[in-house]
């Protein structure tokens, strides 16, 4: 079912980026029909950021999902990136087995969010994380227990993120959330509208009883001799106040992660308070063959992701195999627009800061992987010029971090994405050059 | 099982990240030193930040958060 014609190309008529929620909804429905599928997946097990497997154990959902795409002939290439998208819907990937070039006639993409980390003082320091960074750290063996860590920031995810270091017998010596109490007291209401997110709330809120909460407070800074000793918090009132700590764990929402999509031609639409890959109820982007799925396309959670991922199988499969329903169901469309409505209120609630500028000092280091400061990109007139004068972005991350932060706290436009989508070694690329890809037929165009 | 980080050899669970293994064999101690001498901990854990590089089995800038460990691996923090 899966075409090899050597070595060196994959062809899979349907290929899946990103082993999520969505990723795996998707790569289910589309095989269910029959359809040769390809999912590929950076991380070491499937599951994504929500479903991540513990000690190398898939959770629970991630198990049931596997098992259908083994008995459905789905190939799974796991420890595997994106390099780079080539012309003619070709991709050149990068794995254990090597660079590969992979040829689709429908892609899915399911690359979903990365988490929103902001510097601040001190936030370079050893022991500061970013909350789900922490989270997904220690459920590969971190080691945690004993361990004080203080959670900050903003959004749902740090009460996950307290939740499971506590599990693992970390002792959270506080939870500090930005949202004032006044706009958690407008999303009370919205929660009493959706009783199981509501459920959710109570259980992650049981499991942390005892656990210092405070709201309208923030990170000041991250202090230490050569790691977190403690970190400085300020409240509503303006008054701050130490705590000592062993790790800080912050972080301030998710954002879309549209790399591949960008470099694929696909267009971009604000969505819940940030830029995402632009879909219609189909989940068509505006690049015919290409479809985007889960928290790429928005922040919206798991179910809205499962939701997205069964409506985009559904629609390669009437693509290719002329037959099947193309629209998602009317109750699948009320589901999703319960959840769009759910996730519109969490990006209103925990917005990230708008006065980013204000908590940065001159040595703060923006960017991590180059160190540069502050102090060396305040006075810089855009993100080009920054990158140029100063090598912000120019590191191992390329920008995902710091051109973040510097697009938002600096409101510069963001630069193109350009290939490789990561550091790639220069073998990899070589494959490339040396096996060029054939030019797509005209039938396979037409599919 | 058995791995070496270092050259040092250090018994691990199975399903550990490298990037946890490091930790466990020299706490603090990171993998990364930045350009201008500072030592890193991981920040991300899900291969964006890249402060968890380390050269796993020869190769290098191998991402320790999205590495699990194997038998026998060899890590390296300082190549």
């Amino acid at each position: 079912m899966l075409e090899s014609d050597d070595n060196i190309e994959l062809h899979a008529r349907v290929v899946v980026v990103g082993a999520g929620p969505a990723g795996l909804a998707a790569a289910t429905v589309a095989s269910a029909a029959g359809l040769a599928v390809l999912l590929l997946d950076a991380a070491p097990v499937p599951g994504g950021q929500i479903w991540r497997a513990r000690q190398g154990v898939a959770a629970e959902p991630v198990a049931r999902a596997q098992a259908r795409l083994a008995s459905a002939g789905v190939r799974v290439l796991s420890g595997t990136r994106v390099v780079m998208a080539l012309p003619g819907r070709v991709l050149l990937i990068d794995g254990p087995q090597g660079a590969r070039r992979l040829r689709w006639n429908r892609l899915i993409l399911a690359t979903g969010a990365r988490e929103r980390l902001l510097p601040f003082p001190g936030w370079a320091l050893p022991g500061v994380f970013g909350a789900g960074g922490l989270q997904a750290l220690v459920k590969g063996g971190w080691p945690i227990r004993g361990r004080r860590v203080l959670v900050a920031g903003t959004g749902p995810l740090l009460l996950a993120a307290a939740a499971t270091l506590r599990r693992e017998g970390a002792d959270v010596v506080g939870l500090a959330e930005e949202a004032r109490a006044v706009a958690l007291a407008r999303f009370a209401g919205t929660l009493a509208a959706h009783p199981r997110k509501a459920m959710q709330a109570l259980r992650l809120g049981a499991s942390l009883l005892g656990v210092p909460w405070t709201s309208g407070t923030r990170v000041v800074a991250a202090e230490g001799a050569g790691r977190v000793e403690r970190v400085v918090l300020e409240g509503e009132g303006g008054k701050t106040r130490t705590i000592a700590c062993d790790a800080l764990a912050a972080g301030w929402g998710l954002i879309p992660q549209t790399e591949l999509a960008q470099s694929l031609g696909c267009a971009l639409a604000p969505r819940f308070g940030a830029s995402a890959i632009a879909v219609d109820a189909q989940q068509r982007t505006s690049v015919d063959g290409v479809l985007a799925v889960g928290e790429c396309t928005g922040i919206a959670g798991a179910v809205a992701a499962q939701l997205q991922g069964e409506a985009a199988g559904r629609a390669v499969v009437d693509d290719l195999d002329f037959d099947g329903p193309a629209n998602p169901t009317a109750r699948s469309s009320r589901r999703l627009a319960r959840e769009h409505a759910f996730a519109a209120a969490v990006a209103i609630t925990f917005a990230p800061p708008a006065d980013w500028a204000a908590r940065l000092r001159d040595d703060t280091l923006v960017c991590r992987c180059e160190d540069v400061p502050w102090s060396a990109l305040r006075d810089q007139p855009d993100l080009r010029s920054a990158k140029l004068a100063t090598r912000c972005g120019m590191g191992h991350c390329q920008g995902r971090l710091c051109h973040d932060t510097l697009a938002a706290v600096m409101h510069w436009p963001r630069l193109p994405v350009r290939p490789p989508l990561g550091p790639a070694p220069l073998a990899t690329l070589l494959a490339v050059l040396d096996n060029p890809p054939d030019p797509p037929s005209t039938k396979e165009q037409s599919t | 099982m058995k791995i070496s980080i270092d050259g040092r050899s250090l018994d691990v669970a199975a399903g550990t990240l490298v990037a946890a293994a490091i930790e466990l064999a020299a706490p603090g101690q990171g993998a990364r030193v930045s350009p201008t001498g500072l030592r890193r901990l991981p920040l991300c854990g899900m291969g964006i930040c890249g402060e968890c590089r380390v050269t796993v089995d020869g190769r290098v800038h191998r991402l320790g958060c999205q590495t699990l460990c194997a038998a026998g691996m060899e890590i390296r923090t300082d190549a």
